[in-house]
């Protein structure tokens, strides 16, 4: 191949990677153009502050929403977190395990049902026995929605440290739990903490597994035992209604919830780099 | 009161006799096998490592010192399929008997890897590791033996003021000094040192060598190199492997300047290998 040739086709190549890149980055630049314009108008103070109006008033805002919203995910995080870099953990140290190779199947499947069934098995396990939509319900469907995602990001950071560090503390006199959890983990905590970031990313736009589990609210409520308002319910009630108020709201509300996924996936990045500042030189 | 032992009716100066003056057998290899699932690598290791004297293990590469020296503190076991056959007694009691409480033995048996593998940690973290698996958490005591351990690793000057920094900011053979500090920290009876100065400068070097010299008077150190003369400077008993086989263990001396086999001569002439 002469090396004309050879320049062209790699111009080539270099310009579909161009056009994929475009492509891709596209429909996000598009999304959120949208939800800014449409939701602009209705982005002021009140709407971060203040309570749902009642219906063809106009005005109010989201201020119980974006509390709820972030109650949930907080409940979920709770829920999931521990279980899921349990299990991950494990999943990486007892890789070929009869027990292991059942869990990942589990935690595969678990990431592939709609989260709509999640949503009627939390209903069925967490607001039918108690008669009462929860938050706590909201958060256990959100739960195992992200179990599944930190399970295996755990699993594949923890396998990625590299082996020498594992014989280095265990050379060291150190038990295998002890190795696992003083050296291993905490070489693969930057990723691990990723995962966490983006599962919760992931599940703080659920809509579906909400709607009949933490439903609803009207009004400003911090108890977990009670219905709690949610971002994404709230754009899906204001969205599916007749009035252009709550049209725009509905918008502002996406917005919102772009905004929020965006700051974690930012945070995410942040915390990494600074663990890796420890992590490598 | 004295008490008179009776020694084993062999004459002065025989290979027996020598052995026991220039210390106790600390561990004893006998028909040693070692298969990485079905390809043997070692073959029949049968030897005696004395207390209190250094020992180097040389031949070219692949032909199993490594394998070798981390059956000592049974680091091997972590590696799937790997299996061991034959016995390694550590005075007296065999460590792959079943029952043996390994993390202990690995607290009295310390390691230096060929590969320096430091934690991501700070500095003093990584020596203060060891310490603080056996417990201690008394602040100017860590202080103290995290100090002491990285004056004799020859690495106290370069790091004494950023010991807080990340470990991984050194350079490789600072790694591997701070590697020799962190096994150095735990006191062990025995040090197993996979080619220690493979990444360093002649300076650094020279300091790991005195340090060896030192450590012998209290401990039992095996020591792996592909440098002849560093075997011929820092050992007292030299065994040459070949193809997982011991092809022939004596007095270095006796390996450097009078080898019995033809092979041992070769490879310490530089004549292959
Ligand atoms: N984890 C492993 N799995 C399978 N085979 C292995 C493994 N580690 C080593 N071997 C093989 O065992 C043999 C001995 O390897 P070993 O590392 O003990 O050699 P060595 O004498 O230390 O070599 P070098 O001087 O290059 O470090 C080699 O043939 C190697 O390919
Ligand atoms: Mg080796």
């Amino acid at each position: 191949m002469s090396a004309r040739r050879r320049k062209t086709v790699s111009a080539i190549a270099e310009g579909l990677c161009a056009v994929a890149v475009i492509l891709a980055l596209l429909p996000l630049a598009f999304i959120l153009f949208y939800v800014v314009k449409q939701g602009a108008s209705a982005l002021n103070w009140a709407f971060f502050t203040s309570m749902p109006k009642p219906v063809g008033e106009p005005g109010g805002g989201m201020g119980n929403a974006i509390v709820g919203t972030l109650i949930l995910i907080g409940l979920a995080a709770l829920f999931a977190v521990p279980i899921g870099c349990i299990c991950g953990i494990h999943l990486a140290e007892y890789r070929d395990s009869r027990f292991s190779s059942v869990v990942r199947f589990a935690a595969d499947v678990l990431n592939g049902v709609p989260s709509i069934v999640i949503g009627i098995f939390a209903y069925g396990l967490a607001v039918l026995p108690v008669k009462r939509f929860s938050a706590m319900a909201g958060g256990f469907a959100l739960g195992l929605l992200m179990i599944p995602v930190v399970v295996r990001t755990t699993e594949e950071l923890v396998r990625l440290v590299p082996s020498g560090l594992r014989e280095g503390a265990l050379a060291l006199g150190a038990s295998r739990s002890r190795a696992v959890f003083t050296v291993i983990v905490p070489a693969a905590l930057p990723g691990i903490l990723t995962g966490i970031l983006v599962a919760t990313a992931r599940v703080a736009g659920e809509t579906a597994p909400l709607l009949f589990t933490s439903f609803n609210n009207r009004f400003w409520s911090t108890n977990i035992a009670q219905p709690i308002a949610s971002l994404t319910v709230q754009v899906f009630t204001y969205a599916i209604s007749p009035y252009d108020d709550w049209h725009r709201q509905a918008w502002a509300g996406a917005f919102l919830l772009v905004m929020i996924i965006l700051v974690l996936s930012i945070v995410a990045r942040l915390a990494v780099r600074r663990l890796e500042q420890m992590n490598r030189p | 009161m004295t008490i008179t032992i009776a020694m084993p009716s062999a004459p002065p100066g025989t290979a027996a006799v020598r052995e026991i003056e220039s210390g106790a057998a600390k561990i004893s290899v006998r028909d040693f096998d070692f298969f990485y699932g079905s390809a043997q690598v070692l073959h029949g290791i049968t030897l005696d490592i004395p207390d209190q004297q250094v020992t180097a293990l040389i031949g070219p590469s692949g032909c199993g010192k490594t394998t070798f020296i981390r059956s000592i503190n049974r680091m091997n076991d972590i590696i799937p399929e790997a299996r061991a056959k034959g016995t390694i007694t550590i005075d007296g009691r065999d460590i792959y008997a079943p029952g043996t409480d390994v993390v202990a033995l690995r607290r009295r048996v310390g390691m230096v890897f060929q590969k320096s593998n430091p934690f991501p940690k700070s500095i003093f973290d990584n020596v203060a590791y060891g310490l603080r698996i056996g417990g201690l958490t008394d602040k100017r005591s860590l202080r103290e033996h995290v100090e002491k351990s990285l004056i004799r690793a020859a690495l106290w000057d370069e790091v004494k003021d950023r010991l807080d920094d990340s470990a991984l900011a050194l350079s490789g053979g600072q790694q591997q000094r701070l590697c020799i500090a962190r096994a150095l920290a735990v006191d062990p009876e025995i040090l197993l040192m996979d080619e220690p100065a493979s990444a360093l400068d002649p300076t650094a070097t020279t300091k790991i060598e005195e340090l060896i010299w030192e450590l012998k008077a209290n401990y039992t150190i095996v020591i792996v190199t592909h440098n002849m003369q560093q075997a011929a400077r820092v050992s007292d008993r030299t065994a040459f492997f070949m193809l997982g086989r011991v092809v022939e263990y004596s007095d270095t001396k006796t390996i450097f300047m009078n080898p019995k086999e033809k092979m041992t001569e070769d490879y310490v002439t530089g004549r292959f290998g």
